[in-house]
Order: structure tokens, then sequence, then C-alpha cells
């Protein structure tokens, strides 16, 4: 496993060397058979095409709901806003506020993701008033007791995996890229993603995740995609499906507003204190 | 904000809990249009303890109560501007001190591009560790609430906060002091001789009115926060003086200095806090010092297991009013991840010059969306009368609380 976790490592240092060589030299040979391109390359450019078509966002905000569902229909409903800002040449800044449960509400989570080092997160403690700083290798862990783990949430960056291009796939009449990712984080709950991409647009369609004994643990499926300032195209509906324990959570965005105007002030340990 | 007697509030409360209750889901449609948001808790307690009292007057093994937290929030010019108000009322079955209001927050935030302006009565709070807030000093504590000290009453300020690339400075006027709550005759949890708060003496001229200040500087500079400040003011902590067959709280002036630093690396938060004190009467440095380890994902299941190591000392020794002299602190958290956010939470603080000891469990979970129900027992082990923790040898308890939040 170790071997495993340092190859996986320095594959992805080469990776970004590899990326931008790739997008200088590959324009020129794209007349070249396919075969030239190893499964590997193949992958890298997708998730490299899928960021760029995503950069430029700036800041949005969003409000979400999570049904919790268990096996026996049981269920339970999380509320929470989130703001975010786009960061260049590094992770998106976000902040987090909880409306429900009510046992929870003004609870507030500030994360600055990095790409190279690990986040940077803090809770709001509002019965205490107290910010505390997080470990943020947690990331394997339930967020809010639901099936989706805080690692699941957090903004895809392409220096997070290392990829291999499986096969063409269609899914609900989408033509596919299928790709597989590998955790560069060791401290990551899964062995790899199997990642559903639709071939139009570069959006996620669906993930298969398996888990550190590399069985199939949950799935999620992406819905009710929109398009945004004609180029960001955003799920309205996600469903996190657990095949291990049949529990279901089902992720819905009532809407996003992007270029609201959010700025670095936003996101600071003082107005994670007075998050309303 | 005075502190008001059993038969004055007991009857109020029924009343407010009915109308709290009628009134939420209209409130609630209200909302959209009025920008009024109105959120709170209400709840019962139940405390059982296992002895019988050990001084006169004192209640018998169990203690009924009820609390009630509403929070009103009002916001303006696009989230700008805002107010809160959160008033909270608790009345006890037997100690009249314990049943007390209090305005916990009426605060206007006030926010612009280059600073923060927040003015009327709030909370803040200061700190990285778990077992004792040593550099915590804005806000009095709320002792008749629970003895774990978290509780706190309400600090009239004005406070200006500065964003910078430096860090953050915050700038804290604070006219008028708020006296510390006692445990009346009544009252369990308490020692031999009663502290009569009527009575309460200050050094300052000014008593209660004395204008405070202080001013903190933090930042954060990649794994490690760290904060630093001054306070000048009312000590919070009064000096309890034997005048006949009771105790008389005397609030000095003094000088705080203190640091707090959390390094946050890997699964590990590593915290220290430090204050230096000075006084007409004393003079002394305490720390707070430890860390808190994280196991994620529990033997493959989705748990969490904290544990959590502090020391405390203080220059005082045994001189000193601190029951955390010399004192070793060990915890664990286990966090089930689950729906119902179940937790549990264990502590033993072994007094290392007496041998006294204390330990608690506390356990909590959330029944459906809005009711949370918490057990908590506390055990105190002493046989020695310098210890502090002496005088509640006879106070072991089981407490339960079950909570509607609104």
């Amino acid at each position: 496993m170790l071997s495993n976790f340092i190859s996986t490592n320095s594959r992805s240092k080469s990776f970004r060397h590899l990326a931008a060589t790739s997008l200088l030299v590959l324009a020129p040979m794209i007349s070249a058979p396919a075969t030239a391109i190893t499964p590997e390359k193949r992958g890298l450019e997708i998730a490299i095409e899928a960021k760029n078509r995503d950069l430029g966002w700036g800041d949005m905000t969003t409000d979400m709901t999570m049904t919790l569902r268990n096996k026996e229909g049981q269920q339970s409903i999380r509320e929470m806003r989130l703001k975010s800002l786009e960061q260049e040449k590094d992770g998106d800044k976000s902040l987090t506020i909880f409306d429900k449960p009510r046992d929870v509400k003004g609870t507030a989570f500030l994360s600055f993701s990095h790409i190279q080092t690990a986040d940077d997160q803090w809770l709001f403690l509002p019965a205490l008033k107290r910010v505390k700083r997080i470990s943020s290798r947690n990331k394997s862990g339930p967020f809010m007791g639901s099936e989706f783990s805080f690692e699941d949430l957090t903004s895809f960056e392409v220096e997070k995996y290392s990829y291999k291009y499986l096969r063409d796939e269609t899914v609900n009449g989408q033509d596919s890229f299928v790709v597989e990712q590998i955790p560069t984080d060791k401290f990551s709950g899964y062995t790899r993603r199997v990642v559903w991409i639709d071939k139009e647009h570069y959006r996620a369609l669906k993930v298969d995740f398996y888990d550190r004994k590399n069985s199939l643990l949950k799935t999620l499926t992406f819905e009710e995609y929109n398009q945004y300032l004609g180029k960001f195209w955003r799920a309205h509906r996600s469903t996190m499906d657990n095949h291990q324990t049949g529990k279901t959570t089902v992720l819905t965005y009532a809407g996003y507003d992007f270029k609201v105007g959010l700025k670095d002030s936003d996101f600071n340990k003082n107005s994670l204190k007075r998050a309303k | 904000m005075h502190r008001c007697t059993t038969s004055r509030y007991q009857g109020l409360i029924p009343l407010a809990l009915a109308g709290c209750l009628l009134a939420s889901p209209a409130m609630a449609e209200a909302n959209t249009e009025t920008e009024l948001e109105v959120s709170g808790r209400v709840g019962y307690e139940l405390r059982l303890f296992d002895n019988d009292a050990l001084y006169s007057g004192q209640s018998d093994s169990a203690n009924h109560s009820l609390f009630f937290e509403p929070e009103f929030y009002w916001e303006w010019s696009n989230g700008d501007d805002g107010v809160i108000f959160k008033p909270y009322i608790r009345a006890d079955e037997h100690d009249s001190q314990r049943s007390h209001v209090d305005i916990r927050e009426l605060l206007w935030v006030h926010v612009s591009d280059n600073y923060e302006l927040k003015a009327g009565i709030g909370k803040v709070f200061w700190g990285v560790t778990e077992f004792q807030h040593l550099v915590d000093v804005i806000n009095q504590t709320d002792s008749v609430e629970d003895v774990d000290g978290e509780d706190k009453l309400g600090q009239q300020m004005i406070n200006v906060s500065l964003v910078r690339d430096w860090g953050v400075l915050d700038l804290f006027l604070l006219p008028g002091f708020r006296e510390r709550t006692f445990a009346g005759e009544n009252g369990r949890l308490r020692g031999p001789l009663v502290i009569d708060t009527n009575r309460a003496r200050y050094q300052s001229s000014a008593e209660e009115k004395h204008l405070d200040a202080a001013i903190r500087w933090s930042h954060t500079f990649g794994d490690w926060d760290v904060g630093t400040y001054w306070f000048h003011g009312t000590n919070r902590e009064p000096v309890l003086v034997q005048e006949g067959g009771v105790l008389v709280p005397l609030y000095e002036q003094m000088d705080q200095f203190g640091i707090d630093v959390q390094a946050t690396i890997g699964d590990w938060l590593w915290k220290f806090e430090t204050i230096y004190r000075e006084s007409d009467n004393q003079e002394f440095v305490a720390v707070q010092g430890g860390f808190e380890y994280t196991y994620v994902g529990l033997m493959d299941t989705a748990m969490d297991l904290g544990l959590l190591m502090e020391y405390g000392w203080d220059s005082r020794g045994e001189d000193g009013s601190t029951a955390i002299q010399d004192d070793l602190f060990l915890g664990t958290r286990l966090t089930l991840n689950d729906i119902q956010s179940t937790e549990f939470l264990a502590g033993l603080g072994q007094d290392l010059d007496h041998g006294g000891s204390s330990f608690l469990v506390e356990a909590s979970r959330r029944l459906g969306e809005s009711w949370k129900l918490s057990v908590d027992a506390r055990i105190y082990d002493s046989d020695d009368a310098v210890d502090p923790g002496f005088a509640l040898r006879k106070d072991d308890m089981v407490q339960m609380t079950l909570e509607r939040y609104f």
C-alpha cells in the first residue's frame, strides 16, 4: 500500500509538468494516431479540460438541502448556505453556514482549500462564540451524518488525483468518457473513483467510489444541470447511494448566484464569527 | 439584567414558553417580509445528587429546572448591519440565585470595508484549550448555570475590529461590569459558606460602572493560530472575604496580559495558553497547555475518537484561590457521526498536589429533528480540605437535559 501511495504521489508531480507540456505540444499532434496517447495521459487531458471549462466563475452563493434516508425510509434534513470564492493558482475559499438541524443552527465552517498542502479549516461554535481551528485530515468522515464525506464536497482540483482513461460509454443517452481517478492524498477514504464525464460539456454525470479495501462503496449521480453565465454548468440535484449500508443522501441546490461581489474579506475568522 | 427571585419569574416561564411555541410558525412566515429571524431553545433540566446535602439549607437529592433562550435577529443594508437580541431566563426549583434572567446579547453589528463595529451587549471567546479557559476574560462567568465555567453573562461593549494583512486588531471599551453569579443558600454545588452577592464590594470607587478596556491582536501563520492581549479593568474573579457567616465578593482592579497559541499539524492540535495578572492583592502567572489528537474512522467505522491531554499550572500554588495549580487533565471524545449526532465525552482532572480528582461523562444525541437529549455525570473525589474540590465531595450528580430548538 505504501509503495502504491508513493508512486501515486510521484506520478502526480510529474503529471504537473506533463499537463503544461501536453497543452503546448499536443495541439499540432491532433492528427497523430490515438494509440500514441497512453490511458494515463488521456485521463489527465480530460481532467484538465473539465477544470479549464470551469475557470473564471469568480464567486458564488447557493442554498443547499440534504435529505438523509436510511434503509427503513426514515429521513432527516440538513440545510445550509454556501459562499465560495475562486482563487487563482490555489484551491477555493468557502464559508458554509448551517441552518438545520436547529441545534446546530449558526454553526459555520470556513475552509481554504489548497492544491499542494493540507487545507486550512476553522469551525465557529455559536453557543460558546468560539472559533476553533480543526484538522483538515478528517476528510474521509461523514459530513453531518450523511453519505457524503468532507472530501466529496470539496472543489475539484486536477492535482488531487492521478488519472487513467478507461473507455467510452453512454449514460442516459449522453456520450461519456469513463475515467479512473486515484487520490494523491493518502488520507483519502478511497482507493479510487470512476467518473463518467459527458463529452459535450465535460460535466461529471456519475461517480463510483471504491473504499480502502477497493470494494464499491457509493455511487453519486448528478442531475438537473443548469448553465450559468453562459458557461458554468451546475447540477441542482445529486444523489449519493451507499451500496454497503443501503442509505441514501440527496443533495439539492435551490439555485446559484454567481459574481455577487464576494471578496477575500468575506472569508476570514471575523466573517466566520459574524456569519448569520 | 438584575437577578430575580424565583417567585417573581416562575409564573412567567410557562407563559413565555407557550407564547413562543405558538408564535414561532407565524413568525417564520413573516420572515421574508420583515427580515426578522426568530430561533432559540427551551429546555428542562433534572439534577439528581447521589448524596444528601452536606450543608444546612441545601436542597435534597432532586432538582428540577426550566430555561428559555429565544434569539431575534434583524438584518438590513444587505447584511452590513444587523441587530441580535438574545435574552435568557432560568427558573430553578430550589435555588433562588440560580433562577435568573440575563441579556446574553443585544448587539448592533456594522460591517464596513475597513472595520467592523459592535456595540451593545455581547459575548466574546478567546482561547484554545478545553479543560480550562485561562485567557478568556471579557465576559463574566454565569457559574450558577454549570460548574464548567462555559456559561457567560452578557457584557456591555463597544468593539472595533480591524482586519489587516498583519492580523486582526480588536479594541474593546467595556462600560460596566457584571458580578459573578453564585449558588444561593438552597443551592447545591457550593462551599460551606454562602456567597452573599448583595454585599459585593469594589476596589474602584466607580464600582460596577468602571470603564474597562482591552486590546487584542490575533493572526494565522500557516499551521499556527496565535493571539495576544492586554486587559485593564475589573477582575472577573472576585476575592472572597469572610464576614460573619458569609463570604463577600471583592472585585479588584487588575491588569492582565495573555497569549494563546494553537498549532494544527496533521491529526494533532497543540494548544497553549498563558496569562500574567497583576492586582493589589496578587501577581501571578498561569499556564494551560496540551494536545488533542483525533483518530478518524475508528476500526473502519464512521466513528471518530479524540484523545485529549492538558496540564495546568499556577504560580500561586496552594495559596491561590484557583482550583487548578498543578493539575493534569485527560479526556476522550467519541463521535459516532450518525444521523442523530451521538457523542460521548469523558474527562478526568487530577490534582497532582493533593490527589483530589473530578470525573465527568457527557453524552448527547438529537431526537428527531428539533430535540436534543444530554446526560452528564460528575463525580468529585477529595479527602483533603486544602483542595478546592473538597467542598463539593458530596455533590456527585447526574444531570439530564432535554432541549427543544426552534
